[in-house]
C-alpha cells in the first residue's frame, strides 16, 4: 500500500479531477435544491448527486486505490450500481405521495387523473 | 440446468458481487457460487417474472447511449441551476403514450429517466399504458417524447420482444 505522497503525479491529479468533478456535481444538486420554486423541479436536483456526483467520487476512489495498493480495486462499482437501481423507488415514492396530495387539492398545476376522471363519467 | 440455475442472471450477479466485495480467490469463487445457487433456490419461492432478453448484443448500445444521455444531461441542468433566472424555465409534466408493456422493460426504462437529470418519472398508467413524467426544461414537448420513444423505448422493444 503506497502513500498518499508516492502515488505517481498522473494518478493525483486523475483522482483529484474526478473527485472534484464529483463533489462539483453534488454541490450544484443541493444548491438547485435549496433554490428551485416547486417541489417538482426539486425532484431533478439531488439526481445530479445521484449520478455524476457520486460517479465521479467512485471513479476517483478506483483510480486512487488501484494505483495505490497495485491491484484492481472496482468493488465501487456496487454502489453505483444499488444507487442506481434505489433512486428510482424513493423518487417515485415521494413524487406519487406529492401527486396525490396535489391532487387531492386540486392544484391546476398537477394533471388530474385521468383514469379516475373516466369512471365517474 | 433451468433445476440446478433457476436464475442464471441473478446467480451471475450474486458471484460477482461476492468475489468484487471479498477479492478474487479460488476459495471465494467457490463460496460466492455456491451462495449464488442457493439463494437463486430461495428465489424461486417469490416466483418473479423471469425476464427473457432476446437481444444480448444490443445491451452495450444501451448502455452507451444511457450514459452518454445521463453526463449530457448532468451538465445541462446543473447549467440552468445556476442561472441567475429561475422565473423563465418552463417545467411542466408531460404524457408519454408506451408501446412497452414487459414489467422488466418497464423498470429499466424508470431506471434510466430518472437516473437521468431533467426527467423524473412519476406514474405508470397500466391500463392505458402510458407515463407520466416530470420534465425540468420542457421547451418543446415533442422533442421529449421523440427523445423517449425513439432513443430508448424502441431499443429496450428490440431488446426484449
Amino acid at each position: 500500500m503506497m502513500q498518499a505522497d508516492q502515488l505517481p503525479v498522473w494518478a493525483a491529479l486523475l483522482a483529484s479531477a474526478l473527485v472534484l468533478l464529483g463533489a462539483g456535481f453534488t454541490v450544484i444538486g443541493a444548491i438547485g435544491l435549496a433554490r428551485l420554486q416547486t417541489f417538482y423541479e426539486r425532484l431533478h436536483a439531488p439526481t445530479l448527486g445521484t449520478t455524476w456526483g457520486a460517479g465521479g467520487i467512485l471513479l476517483g476512489s478506483i483510480v486512487y486505490f488501484t494505483v495505490a495498493q497495485s491491484r484492481p480495486v472496482v468493488h465501487e462499482v456496487l454502489i453505483a450500481a444499488f444507487l442506481t437501481v434505489t433512486t428510482p423507488v424513493s423518487l417515485m415514492l415521494i413524487a406519487r405521495a406529492a401527486l396525490y396530495r396535489d391532487r387531492a387539492e386540486r392544484n391546476p398545476l398537477v394533471p388530474p387523473d385521468d383514469a379516475s376522471q373516466e369512471t365517474d363519467a | 440446468m433451468s433445476r440446478m440455475l433457476p436464475y442464471p442472471l441473478l446467480a451471475a450477479s450474486l458471484l460477482a458481487m461476492w468475489v468484487l466485495l471479498n477479492g478474487l480467490s479460488a476459495g471465494h469463487v467457490v463460496l460466492g457460487t455456491a451462495i449464488a445457487v442457493a439463494a437463486s433456490h430461495v428465489m424461486l419461492a417469490l416466483e418473479p417474472a423471469k425476464p427473457r432478453i432476446r437481444r444480448w448484443y444490443l445491451l452495450p448500445k444501451l448502455v452507451a447511449i444511457v450514459l452518454a444521455d445521463i453526463w449530457r444531461s448532468n451538465i445541462a441542468v446543473a447549467r440552468l441551476i445556476l442561472r441567475r433566472d429561475q422565473s423563465k424555465r418552463p417545467s411542466g409534466f408531460i404524457v408519454v403514450p408506451l408501446e412497452l408493456r414487459n414489467r422488466t422493460g418497464l423498470v429499466i426504462l424508470a431506471v434510466i429517466l430518472t437516473s437521468t437529470p431533467g426527467t423524473a418519472w412519476v406514474e405508470y398508467d397500466s391500463t392505458r399504458s402510458t407515463v407520466l413524467l416530470h420534465i425540468f426544461d420542457l421547451v418543446d414537448e415533442t422533442y421529449w417524447i421523440d427523445l423517449i420513444k425513439n432513443r430508448y423505448e424502441h431499443l429496450l422493444l428490440e431488446i426484449l420482444e
